[in-house]
């Protein structure tokens, strides 16, 4: 440890620290305007000049210590040099600071105040009036050229830590400025609004639009996607004003996407449900809580058994969704309870289960960090998961390898060292192509298989179907690149895979997941650190739905419900009778309900009706339940189907626990009053069971479920709110002083054996092939600035980056059909039509579409099929043939 | 190519060369100098004539002699006579002369600038007796203006590649102990030792190792590389292979200007040749030793010569300088240990080799050894490109070589080293020009560009002409140099509009000192010296101006004369 002397006191620095950091550390300031603690030095301002004995002037924050180095902070030449340069920037400032937003927050102010400016000396340079045009085209901050001081850091987090480089400098001299892409609009650049650029600004040249400070800020996590990142919540009055990122959090180390730090708005929205409503005549009527819930209790009673249906969310905490199988099956009596997962990631649970005995991600986000060689397949990270996405963009940049397949040209592709632009739908053929040869050129890990895999030898045997040309054939994708793209995953290693919906919404996604765990095993990437399986799931809470037990067929902790003993534990704790008998899945229910054997709904945070396949049928089945109760926090598209509406607390006004895709429990925490007359899910749920009767509801708080689900969850034993106040913990957590799990399988697999089982494969083609009728095969997926539906859509400045639906066509197609670049089109498949614009772009392949389904304008569901994965019953929305006309 | 083979080539060299010069032929100057002047039009009037007349001579394009006053610039040469060098060769001119001296073999004493060669004709001198030749040491520059630049035949012909060949059959360490006996310093301006520079680079462990040639000549008033450029290409690539081969890299970038498209031209063409026979690739002259060039553009920016900031550059970011250290030797271009050498200094090294570390430092003073090229330009009567042993004095290059002032004004300073360096007075002409001698007059000697200012020139108006240039090409980065150079302009235009204040000169010190102190680049540590060497010396003609409102040169319109 080097040992230093500033300004004659002894420092013990840490190796290879610079001066700056050194001094800061030990309390002694240096004045600064270019440095953060996130990024690279860049020495921009040389206001940190220091003087080194023996070296003379440097700027600290590049100059590393070196052991003995004598550093003097004050003296008449670093004084005047620093002098000099604050005169200079002061005088180059627009500066009215009361009527900045970053008054009493700005770096220069702070600056200044400690170096002291005697006079104004440089007239000639002083900008009384703006000079540049300030670019407000963001909906979310505003770029205030008069108030930069080049410091460059928007830069540097534009490339370092954002990985996008959507900004530089440009032009020469002092006409040097900040600028996009040819000086346009920073909306019309390659910026993702993610606003790093926005927190990190010394100055008030980019500061949030509408900014109000808050008085107090909340710790929680962020309710978007299931990256899970922590952030506090700023409060002001009963309203959320901002969002910041916690830079403490292992997931997300302060970082934030678009939504997750502007697209709060929703919370406080106009729009929010504030009273039970009951459908009475056609119409919704406010009701009073006592009068919606005793409706709902004793209509509830008529439907016990399995004519009765809940569908659980993947928005609400853990405590939540226990709560919601917990009432199906100890008061309902029925098995039949979901969650959204069946239409993501069940595949995933279904398919790392079989292979692995767990089925989760195995490793945390962290070891993207790490990993040699990345193959993502089937993910658009960066849109879909923007914060993990960028870690990824980060590893690429420091030298890790990446692979991207996608039928899309998706973002990653521009950083990617292979792109195999396979086809929807030949995932399986593509995957077990790669393995096959990489067993052929021998470059699996025998010992790995050996000793930790068991049916190897079958799964060889079912590699003799996947020739290569054959592969090429089925995949569109040349071998040469399938070669190079197997070589790489198998010897780069710590090699990692990252999937999403991309692998398991297919009709047979479980086959997907299956055939990455067998590359994974193949090549021993399974258990060890910067290598594994890592499904981006979907939701914030998807993960902790189903471990909470919003499955058919699992109880908690996916511990079987066939299993007696298990079954009987519960029956012991709930003081009641379990069924055995597997319940329904989503798609089922719905199909229950068409057929009259589901009549009534209990349905938590989910807008079934827009975001599940064939959405007619849907809809109908509907319409046809006798009893439909929507639990939610705006009026969605299926809240207009229900009978009674019951309106929940956001994640921003209850207590609770979300899991993260990397199995993190993490608190949420009240941060405001639930708004109007809401109520949180936990208390509405146990208030209908204790209105019919049910004991085992009392609770004072969601904490106390927590202790309910540690008793009966193995996986979750070691788990309570006290402990994740000190942060998250990732189960398994088996005990109070287990640390939880950071990687999966590092010694043995959770299989019965213990060992990782590798699944022989047959490639299947998918439910729906394109023909003369609908040539074209529409995919659909997430935009990086809507979740689903109803919440995105409160937020004004998310619908301005994100207007509308399009459907993206390939030019080729497009010139074909007579469409133009935002032609209104209608698209047509077996089942539906939309009406859309279209978007023509290289970034399809010619032959196939893509489409969100972020707009109840445009439900795009009304076009996809509901063929199902016949292991997790997961529908193929990934695949579906249209006509694409222009009207 | 195995060194037999490239023997054997070398012996086809000599003799097409022994042929060449057993014949009646015509050389004539093609470089940008030239051809600035109409030296492509003589070229053409030259074939016309011969095609004319049915005679059969070989026209070799030559690069630049140097003498830039007098092109554009044509030889001819007849057995047994000396070759003679004629300047102004307009088309006309150059038909009386071949009329002349090629068909009636009667030179043209009138037009002659001197001899080359056995032999002497009456009534001409021979050109290394000229005042303006007489004094120079032409080693760097032997070739310019005599071989045609892009011929490999030519350049094999007069010694190159020799240097290479003994560099191949030494050890690193022994090519290191080479250039440090010679005591050959970095030519760019800075004069940091070579052989320190590569050594860094040697020991700094790293897979992977560069060698960059920095041909961004950037100054105004600096020509020194581009006719070193133009006129013997294939010795830049020599020495770069040299460096490269001494270092252990086996990829060499040379980064040339856009605004020479000439140098790059020849340079184009030289890397083919070379690949052509196998002097670049794999396993060179069966060594083992294996090498590429990568010839990258540059796209305009005078900062781009800051070795960061052109390893920026090269690596496709904007051209912006970074802080030293790590100094690229050590860690370069993507962050590999990395030897950045002037055009200069690299063309030399294959002169050292093959001649020997003792040859090298038979000139120059105890601690600036050998010769430097210097671009000679302004108010003096020969401006051009000469080489001189260092520690001559100003007085002797520019009243001697240069032959004085172009005009009938007196010669009242020159400035030095581009905008960078700093004007130095007449009275101090007597200094010796080396890296450190000059210190007392607040310039160096910088890349070797020589600015010379008759009474005519106004010291306050030249130090605001380049500072206005250090703010233009100000990369932005660093608040001293992009705000202090503009601050700076902004003073000096008041005080060249008649606005000046008293305090202007202490306030123009100030931020000049704190320039010099916080800039992260040697192009804003150095953009003040114009002003503060002018203030030094010209300080009456500061305060002529802010007090008298008077420009004693007649330069600043706004004030009386």
């Amino acid at each position: 440890m080097p040992v230093i002397y500033i300004n004659g006191s002894e420092i013990r620095a840490k190796e290879d620290a610079t001066i700056l950091r050194t001094a800061l550390d030990a309390g002694i300031y240096i004045p600064h305007l270019c440095y953060h603690p996130d990024l690279k030095p860049a020495g921009n301002c040389r206001l940190c000049l220091v003087e080194v004995e023996g070296r003379g002037i440097v700027a600290s924050c590049q100059a590393q210590v070196e052991d003995g180095m004598k550093v003097w902070t004050e003296t008449p030449t670093v004084q005047k040099a620093r002098q000099i340069s604050l005169e200079l920037l002061l005088a180059n400032h627009h500066g009215d600071c009361l009527s900045c937003p970053k008054n009493n927050e700005c770096k220069l102010q702070e600056v200044a105040s400690y170096i002291g400016i005697s006079e104004e000396r440089f007239k000639q340079l002083r900008m009384l009036v703006p000079q540049f045009p300030i670019d407000e085209s963001n909906p979310f901050f505003m770029r205030d050229p008069n108030r930069c001081v080049l410091c460059g850091i928007c830069v540097r987090t534009c490339d370092e830590i954002q990985g996008v480089g959507a900004i530089n400098y440009a032009f020469r001299g002092f006409a040097t400025t900040i600028s996009t892409f040819g000086n346009k609009p920073i909306v019309e650049s390659a910026c993702e609004s993610c606003g790093e650029c926005v927190v990190r600004c010394p100055t008030g040249a980019l500061v949030p639009k509408d900014y109000l400070k808050p008085a107090r800020e909340v710790k929680s996590v962020c309710t978007y996607c299931a990256v899970g990142c922590s952030i506090y919540l700023g409060v002001r009055g009963n309203e959320i004003v901002s969002v910041r990122g916690d830079r403490e959090s292992p997931v997300n180390e302060g970082q934030l996407c678009v939504k997750g730090r502007f697209g709060f708005r929703f919370v406080n929205s106009p729009d929010r449900l504030k009273k039970p409503l009951v459908k009475r005549n056609g119409e919704f009527i406010e009701a009073s809580w006592d009068e919606a819930l005793d409706l709902v209790a004793s209509k509830f009673s008529q439907y016990k058994g399995d004519c009765f249906a809940a569908i659980s969310s993947s928005r609400c905490t853990n405590e939540e969704n226990y709560l919601v199988q917990k009432f199906a099956r100890a008061v309902m009596q029925t098995n039949n309870v979901d969650n959204c997962a069946r239409l993501c990631h069940a595949p995933t649970a279904a398919g790392l289960s079989i292979a692995f005995g767990t089925g989760a991600g195995t490793s945390p986000i962290s070891d993207i960090d790490g990993a040699s060689c990345i193959f993502v397949i089937g993910s658009n990270t960066t849109v879909a998961h923007p914060v993990a996405g960028t870690r990824i963009r980060r590893a690429v940049r420091n030298g890790a390898t990446l692979i991207v397949a996608d039928p899309r040209k998706i973002e990653l592709c521009n950083r990617a060292h292979i792109w195999l632009q396979h086809y929807p739908g030949s995932d399986v053929a593509l995957i077990m192509g790669m393995a096959r040869v990489i067993y052929e050129q021998g470059l699996h890990d025998e010992e790995f298989i050996r000793e930790r895999c068991e049916n190897f030898e079958a799964f060889v045997e079912s590699l003799k179907q996947f020739e290569l040309g054959f592969v090429e054939e089925v995949t569109g994708v040349p071998r040469e690149k399938i070669i190079q793209a197997a070589t790489l995953y198998a010897t780069r290693k710590p090699s990692l895979i990252i999937y999403s919906l991309g692998i398991t919404e297919h009709s047979h996604g479980t086959e997907n997941v299956l055939a990455l765990a067998n590359l994974a095993m193949l090549t021993g990437n399974v258990g060890k650190p910067y290598a594994g399986v890592m499904p981006m799931r979907g939701q914030n809470n998807v993960q902790g739905a189903c471990d909470m037990g919003c499955m058919p067929a699992a109880l908690p902790g996916y511990q079987p419900l066939t299993d007696d003993n298990v079954r009987g534990k519960f029956e012991d704790a709930w003081g009641c009778k379990l069924s055995d008998k597997p319940g329904l899945t989503l798609v089922e229910m719905l199909r229950g309900a068409l057929s009259g054997t589901v009549k009534a709904f209990y349905i938590v945070g989910m807008d079934v009706a827009y975001s599940m396949p064939n959405a007619a049928i849907v809809w109908e089945a509907l319409r046809r339940a006798e009893f439909v109760v929507v639990q939610d926090i705006f009026m969605t598209g299926t809240a207009e189907f229900a009978h009674v509406i019951l309106p929940g607390a956001s994640f921003a006004e209850k207590d609770g626990t979300f899991v993260n895709l990397e199995r993190r429990v993490q608190l949420i925490r009240k941060a405001i009053e639930p708004v109007g007359d809401a109520r949180p899910d936990w208390w509405i749920t146990c208030e209908i069971a204790k209105r019919m009767g049910a004991s085992g509801f009392d609770y004072s708080h969601p904490s106390e479920v927590m202790d309910e689900i540690a008793k009966l969850t193995p996986s979750f034993a070691g788990i309570s709110f006290e402990r994740l106040e000190k942060g998250g913990i990732q189960w398994p957590c088996t005990s109070y002083d287990h640390p939880g799990t950071l990687r999966l399988h590092t010694e043995t697999f959770s299989t019965p054996t213990g060992k990782g089982r590798f699944s022989p494969l047959k490639y299947r083609p998918p439910a729906e092939s394109p023909d003369d009728e609908y040539p074209l095969i529409l995919t659909t997926g997430r935009s990086l600035y809507h979740f689903h539906l109803a919440m995105t859509r409160r937020v004004k400045g998310l619908v301005a980056l994100h207007p509308e639906e399009r459907i993206w066509l390939n030019p080729h197609d497009a010139r074909k059909l007579g469409i133009s670049d935002g032609d209104r089109v209608k698209v047509i498949s077996r089942r539906g039509e939309v009406l859309t614009r279209a978007k023509v772009t290289e970034e399809v392949a010619p032959g196939t579409a893509f489409m969100t389904f972020h707009f109840y304008e445009t439900p795009t569901n009304l076009l996809t099929g509901d063929a199902l994965c016949p292991i997790a019953k997961t529908p193929e929305f990934k695949v579906t043939a249209v006509r694409v006309e222009k009207v | 190519m195995t060194v037999d083979e490239l023997d054997e080539l070398r012996q086809t060299a000599m003799r097409q060369w022994d042929e060449l010069h057993s014949k009646p032929h015509v050389t004539v100057g093609n470089a940008t100098c030239g051809q600035g002047v109409g030296a492509l039009e003589t070229l053409n009037a030259i074939h016309d004539f011969l095609t004319e007349r049915g005679v059969e001579c070989d026209v070799v394009e030559v690069g630049c002699i140097g003498m830039c006053y007098a092109e554009p610039i044509m030889s001819v040469s007849l057995p047994g006579m000396p070759a003679v060098f004629y300047g102004e060769a307009t088309p006309e001119r150059a038909c009386e002369i071949l009329e002349l001296h090629l068909l009636s073999k009667k030179p043209v004493a009138e037009y002659a600038l001197g001899t080359v060669g056995e032999g002497s004709i009456d009534g001409i001198p021979n050109l290394f007796e000229t005042p303006m030749m007489k004094k120079q040491v032409r080693r760097l520059l032997s070739r310019c203006g005599f071989v045609e630049p892009t011929n490999l035949m030519h350049y094999l012909a007069t010694g190159g590649f020799d240097g290479l060949k003994r560099a191949l059959s030494m050890e690193p360490s022994q090519i290191i102990d080479e250039l440090r006996r010679a005591g050959l310093r970095g030519r760019g301006g800075v004069g940091f030792p070579t052989w320190r520079k590569w050594l860094t680079c040697i020991q700094t462990p790293s897979d992977e190792k560069f060698v960059v040639c920095n041909a961004h000549e950037g100054d105004p008033g600096i020509f020194v590389n581009r006719v070193l450029l133009e006129s013997d290409p294939y010795s830049v690539l020599e020495g770069l292979l040299i460096a490269g081969y001494t270092v252990g890299a086996s990829n060499g970038f040379i980064y040339c200007g856009a605004e020479y498209p000439l140098a790059f031209e020849r340079l184009t063409a030289a890397i083919k040749a070379l690949e052509g026979v196998g002097l670049l690739g794999d396993d060179i002259l069966g060594s083992g030793f294996s090498f590429r060039v990568w010839l990258v553009k540059g796209a305009g920016a005078y900062v781009c010569g800051e070795e960061t900031a052109l390893i920026a550059s090269i690596e496709g970011e904007r051209g912006m300088p970074r802080a030293r250290p790590p100094f690229p030797a050590a860690k370069g271009l993507w962050d590999k240990p990395t030897v950045v050498n002037n055009v200069e200094t690299l063309a030399y090294v294959p002169h050292i080799l093959r001649h020997g570390a003792e040859w090298f430092a038979e000139y120059g003073t105890e601690r600036s050894k050998g010769t430097k090229a210097f671009s000679l330009t302004g108010k003096v009567e020969r401006p051009g490109v000469i080489e001189v042993p260092l520690g001559m004095t100003l007085r002797e290059i520019i009243s001697e070589l240069g032959g004085g002032s172009s005009t009938e004004k007196r010669i009242k300073a020159v400035q030095i080293g581009g905008p960078g360096g700093g004007c130095i007075p007449e009275s101090m002409f007597d200094l010796p020009v080396d890296y450190e001698s000059l210190a007392p007059t607040g310039a160096m000697m910088g890349a070797g560009g020589i600015v010379v200012m008759d009474e005519d020139t106004c010291m306050v108006d030249m130090a605001r002409h380049l500072i206005q240039f250090s703010q233009c090409e100000s990369c932005g980065k660093c608040v001293p140099c992009r705000l202090g150079t503009k601050q700076m302009l902004a003073i000096l235009e008041g005080i060249t509009e008649g606005n000046g204040n008293e305090s202007d000169i202490v306030l123009l010190e100030e931020i000049a000192d704190a320039m010099k102190v916080g800039s992260l680049c040697g192009l804003g540590q150095a953009a003040p010296n114009p002003v503060l060497t002018t203030i030094r010396h010209f300080r009456d003609e500061y305060e002529e101006h802010i007090r008298l409102h008077r420009c004693r040169a007649g330069v600043c319109k706004a004030l009386s004369s």
